[in-house]
Parts: structure tokens; C-alpha cells; sequence
């Protein structure tokens, strides 16, 4: 992702503004300092001792992801494609939120695994466990530095710091609040965070809808500025976001590519979000904190990709006639051209908050599966809590001096950074085939595990080398496949390679006995450790089932109207 | 459920000062306060000109006012009980917020 390196963007920030943002800091930091008295054992370090009531998880579950990708990039995808980028909300996140919600949280929070790879541990065994453990702990260290380069990035254009400085200030902020208040800390400043990123981002958005005319000024004036107004103000089918011709293969290709493999396995399988719910107090909370967390997710898309589209409509930057325009920057040129000091402050406030908020659920999750997955499992066994809850507050600082190294070399080297984070997609789709395999087939062997897992992976990378342009210059080109298209492709193929192969390993290896697979395996588990023992009475809005239909109810009229 | 049966400890603990509620309340409420006044001041001609004469600051301000008011309401009305008897609060287990 690159921004502009220009000067043209720098925002004249004023005592107002740098007061607004001191006073954040100020907060993030007391949170820390507050939660530290809360931790005195590793499962209070790590899961928040799973007390956490499923409001706060789950704008915790919503606030993590809302990093840096999802602000920048998607405010970018809104000026450059227009309304198609609901999809990522709508037809992405929301239903993989409602499933994982429904389905699959009685798995994780049920079996009182402490991670998602530890799931894998006791399904498939230590070499799947491995697979998936490693993968994400290198994942994570890798994307907390691209945040923290943003982060960086973003101060030294606004505000003309130097790189280094927001850097090492930043890693010192997030370092210090989660070594003192681990993971309640790193959930409550989410939390805190996703209400800055609002307070940000709402007024900028209804003073750019009154500057336009509201929507339908908003929709006359793309219809003016560009030739193609139909496809960036109708959802469907969304061939300028897949760049497939084809209105059908495009639908497919969003239907199945980008919501149900990527999306699911992103929702279901990440530790990152997984984490949030299993902080929560009860498996009934748990189920609710995706499902809570999808409401205000549905609404993001009018914070997000509406500024996007009013900067494209307004900002002289991004106008059709400009020679390159850095759609990256849309946000930021709309604060340029709309803020007042003051409100300024508040939205510099708002997006130093998104990117911190993605930094340190990066590295709160990376500490988890390092120590109690790595560390522990294979590493130094046996030993008493409080010495887990050392090696986690180490990882923590060591996790936060690479995440700085990993900033430094995405510095200097943008493009390699996207395509490894590009890769490192390609990781999900095949967690989320083995998982819901293993979840609900209770033959399935742990050889057929790790393999279906590691060729539906190896699919994936194959065709992106086969595909135009996903990982640059290793991109051969033999296919006729680019952009998110490409990557939708990649993910089905490594889905349905890992399925085939899982099936037919299954049919050739030895299943494990049915009684090391309760709590793992659907058939194999009593129904009452699945639900709460006060289920029945809670109030419908508290059941999870209940709750998740009015969410997919309000998803599918949102989509009917931007259709 | 909303009865308040004596527990371990015979009283009801309330989380005090570390309710999240209350920190987000005075920070958007600080927010608010500030925009507010800096609005009402330090509203120069060229600043509202940005906005098409909309005093952003002014009207953002009063809106995190009113939402730090519901923050304040809500940790006011369902105090946070820390732990031993969730049931205590309702059917939501509040605890250690």
C-alpha cells in the first residue's frame, strides 16, 4: 500500500489538534495502567481471563481488523471502484461473522482451547499444528509492521515527523499498554479505539454528503465525472472490482471466492478475531461477540467507502482528468480539503487509533500462539503460570522490535510487503476447508490434516505464479487471471484441493478413536457442552441463533438496496 | 436474577473506576467539550469556507457531548458488579468490566 510521499498532503495541524491527540494517548495509555491490576495468571494475560462481556468483545472482534488495510484501503477501493466494495462487508465479513458466530465458536470456546492452533493440536496432531502455528506467528509479526509502517508513513506526511520517530514512539505505546494489561488491555483500547474511528470518521463523512449534495448529489456527480457511473453505483455484478468480464463468472467469482473461501477463512480461522470472542464470559457470550460485532461492521461501509467515493468526486488529486491518482490518499485529501483545526485533530486522532488498534491485536495474538503454542508445547513444558505469562510479556517485546525491523524493510521495499501479505491470504482458505471437514467428519485423520492443508496451499501459490500480476514479477501470466479475480481463483482452488486431498488421505490412513474427539468433532460431542446450561432463558436477543437472523435479515435488505 | 442474594463476600463490588464505559465517556466527552468551544472561538472565515460554511467543530462537538451523556447513563443505570455472582446484575454477566 503506498501513499504518497508528497508534501502536498501536509495538514496544518494546530495546538487544537495536537491537544485532541495527546489526549488519546493519554487514555491509551491509562487503560494499560488500568488493567494491569486486573492480570494475575497467564489465562488473564493471554484470554482476559475469559471474562469480558460480549458488547465489549465484540467491538473488540470488529476493531481489530479495523486497521490499516481496512481504512486506507477500503476508503481507496471506494474512490477507485465505487459501491462494489460493499461486497468485502456485505457479502465478505458479515456472513463469515454470523457462521462463525453460530457454527463454529462452540468448537473453540467449548473445547477450552486457549487458540485456534491449539484446536488444530487436539483435532489433527502436532504436524498441522505446526503448520498452522508457524504460518500465523510469522503472518502476524509481518502485518503488525506494515501497520506500523503506515502509521509511521501517515505522521511524517501529515504532520512532517520523521519516519523513525512515529516509529519508535508508536512501538513504544503499544509495547508498553499490552506488557501491562495483555490482552484485557489490547480489547479495552479496541473498544476505546473503535469509538475515536467513528468520532473520526462520521462527521467527515456527512460534511463531505452535505458538500456534494447529499446521496443523490453524490450519484448525479459520478454519473458526470465518469463514463463508467453504472458500474460504481450498482453492487452487482461487480466487474470492476474482480476484473472478470463476465457478469456471471464475476458473481461466482464474489459469491464463492470472495465470500465463501476468503472470508470464511479469514473470520473463522484467524486467531487475531478468534481471540476477541474467546475472551468472553460464557459460550453464549462467546457466539454473540462475532454476531454483535457484525452489526456495526454492516454500517462501516458508509464511514468508509462513502468518503472514498465523495474524495473521488471532489478532490482534484483523484479527478478522472488526473495523470496518476494515488486513490491510497483518498481519505486523507478529504480531511485536507474538509476539516477545520480542531475536527482535524479528532480524525488524525481517529486513523493513529485504527492503525495502532491493528498493530496490537497483531501482536497480542502472536504472544498467545508463541507462548502457549510454540513455547510451551514444544519448547519448555511443565513449568508453572507465572512463567508463562514472562515468556509472553517477552514475546511481546521481542514480537514489538521485529514488527519495528518489519517496518523499516517495508519501507524500502512496498511491493515485496503486498505480495507477501497476499501470500500469506492464501493461508486461510485451506484452515478454513480443514477445519470445517474436521469440525463435522468425525473420520477424518490427522495425516489427511496436515496434507490437505499443505497442497490446498501449495494450489494457491501455484496459481497465483500462473495468474497476470498477483505476485508481480513471479507472476508468470499463463492464465488470463489478475487483480482480486486472480486471488478469489486461488483461494476456491485451494479450498477444493484441500478437501480432495483430505477426503482421499482419509480413506488410505488410520481415523483417531472417537473418544479423544469430544468437544472437537460435532457427532462425538453432547449437546450441552455446546450451549449454556441458562440458554433457554435468556432473552432472544441474547441467543446467539436469534440474533444472528435479524443480522442476516439486515444484511440481505442492505444488499437488496445498493444492488 | 435481579435480586441481589448475598454472595461469598456479602456485598456487591462495583468495578469503580475501571469500567471501559467510563473511559470512553470522558474522552468522547472531552472531545466534545473542546470542539465545542473551539467552534464557538476559533471558527476563522477561511476554516468554515472548507465546509461550506458548516461550523464542523460546533455541531461534532455536541454530538460527542450527547454521546458521552449516554456513556455516563449507561454505566450509571447497570453498574458493573465484579465477579462471584453474575447472575446478580441479570442475565448478562457484567463482570470485571
Amino acid at each position: 500500500m503506498l501513499l504518497a510521499a508528497s508534501s502536498t498532503l501536509r495538514l496544518d495541524a494546530n495546538w487544537v489538534d495536537y491537544l485532541l491527540i495527546a489526549l488519546y494517548f493519554v487514555f491509551v495509555l491509562g487503560i494499560g495502567i488500568a488493567a494491569r491490576r486486573a492480570v494475575s495468571s497467564s489465562i488473564d494475560f493471554f484470554l482476559s481471563g475469559r471474562s469480558l462481556p460480549a458488547w465489549v468483545t465484540g467491538l473488540a472482534f470488529i476493531s481489530a481488523n479495523l486497521g490499516a488495510v481496512e481504512i486506507i484501503g477500503m476508503s481507496a477501493n471506494g474512490a477507485a471502484f465505487g459501491i462494489p466494495t460493499v461486497h468485502y462487508f456485505w457479502i465478505g465479513a458479515v456472513p463469515a461473522m454470523l457462521f462463525l458466530g453460530v457454527v463454529m465458536m462452540p468448537f473453540y470456546y467449548g473445547s477450552k482451547v486457549r487458540s485456534v492452533p491449539e484446536f488444530m493440536n487436539r483435532r489433527f496432531g502436532p504436524a498441522a499444528h505446526l503448520v498452522n502455528a508457524i504460518s500465523f506467528a510469522i503472518a502476524q509479526l509481518l502485518i503488525a509492521g506494515i501497520n506500523l509502517y503506515l502509521l509511521a508513513s501517515i505522521v511524517e506526511i501529515l504532520l512532517g515527523w520523521k519516519l523513525w520517530v512515529s516509529l519508535l514512539i508508536a512501538a513504544a505505546i503499544v509495547l508498553s499498554y499490552i506488557t501491562l494489561g495483555g490482552l484485557s488491555a489490547a480489547i479495552y483500547n479496541e473498544v476505546l479505539q473503535f469509538f475515536v474511528i467513528v468520532a473520526a470518521l462520521l462527521p467527515l463523512t456527512v460534511v463531505g454528503l452535505y458538500k456534494v449534495g447529499g446521496y443523490g448529489g453524490l450519484k448525479d456527480q459520478i454519473r458526470s465525472t465518469y463514463t463508467n457511473a453504472g458500474d460504481r453505483l450498482n453492487s452487482w455484478p461487480g466487474t470492476n472490482i474482480t476484473a472478470i468480464d463476465n457478469p456471471f463468472l464475476s458473481v461466482l467469482g464474489l459469491v464463492f471466492g470472495l465470500g465463501f473461501v476468503l472470508s470464511f477463512g479469514y473470520w473463522t480461522t484467524n486467531f487475531v478475531e478468534v481471540q476477541r470472542a474467546m475472551a468472553s464470559s460464557s459460550i453464549s457470550a462467546a457466539q454473540r461477540a462475532p454476531i454483535i460485532g457484525s452489526f456495526p461492521k454492516m454500517f462501516i461501509p458508509f464511514i468508509v467507502i462513502l468518503p472514498g467515493m465523495i474524495a473521488g468526486v471532489v478532490v482534484n488529486e483523484l479527478a478522472p482528468s488526473a495523470k496518476s491518482p494515488n486513490y491510497n490518499n483518498a481519505l486523507l485529501y478529504l480531511m485536507r480539503d474538509l476539516l477545520p483545526n480542531g475536527m482535524l485533530g479528532v480524525a488524525i486522532a481517529g486513523l493513529l487509533a485504527s492503525f495502532m488498534a491493528g498493530m496490537a491485536a497483531n501482536i497480542s495474538a502472536f504472544n498467545t500462539v508463541w507462548s502457549y503454542d510454540l513455547w510451551q508445547t514444544y519448547v519448555v513444558k511443565d513449568r508453572e503460570d507465572s512463567y508463562y505469562t514472562m515468556v509472553g510479556r517477552v514475546a511481546t517485546l521481542a514480537a514489538t522490535l521485529i514488527a519495528i525491523g518489519t517496518a523499516v524493510f517495508a519501507s524500502n521495499y512496498t511491493n515485496i510487503m503486498n505480495y507477501l501479505q497476499t501470500l500469506f491470504g492464501f493461508f486461510n482458505a485451506p484452515l478454513f476447508a480443514t477445519f470445517i471437514l474436521g469440525m463435522f467428519w468425525k473420520r477424518m485423520t490427522a495425516t489427511a490434516g496436515w496434507t490437505g492443508l499443505v497442497s490446498g496451499t501449495i494450489a494457491a501459490v501455484l496459481l497465483s505464479i500462473a495468474s497476470t500480476g498477483v505476485l508481480g514479477s513471479l507472476s508468470q501470466g499463463w492464465i488470463g487471471l489478475s487483480g482480486q479475480g486472480a486471488s478469489f481463483v486461488a483461494a476456491g482452488a485451494a479450498f477444493v484441493v484441500d478437501i480432495v486431498v483430505s477426503v482421499l488421505v482419509t480413506a488410505v490412513t488410520q481415523p483417531k478413536p472417537d473418544s479423544e474427539l469430544r468437544g472437537l468433532v460435532y457427532s462425538l460431542t453432547p449437546k450441552k457442552d455446546f450451549h449454556d446450561a441458562n440458554e433457554g432463558s435468556l432473552a432472544w436477543y441474547q441467543q446467539p441463533t436469534k440474533l444472528a437472523a435479524v443480522g442476516a435479515v439486515l444484511v440481505i435488505i442492505l444488499n437488496i438496496l445498493f444492488w | 436474577m435481579t435480586e441481589t442474594t448475598p454472595r461469598k463476600s456479602g456485598r456487591v463490588h462495583r468495578a469503580g473506576a475501571f469500567d471501559i464505559r467510563n473511559f470512553i465517556g470522558a474522552l468522547i466527552g472531552l472531545y466534545g467539550v473542546v470542539l465545542v468551544v473551539y467552534g464557538i472561538v476559533g471558527s476563522s472565515a477561511a476554516q468554515l469556507k472548507k465546509s461550506d460554511q458548516v461550523n464542523i467543530n460546533l455541531w461534532a462537538g455536541i454530538g460527542m457531548v450527547v454521546v458521552a451523556g449516554f456513556f455516563a447513563t449507561w454505566a450509571r443505570l447497570r453498574p458493573v458488579v465484579v465477579p462471584e455472582d453474575p447472575e446478580a446484575v441479570d442475565h448478562e454477566p457484567t463482570s470485571s468490566l
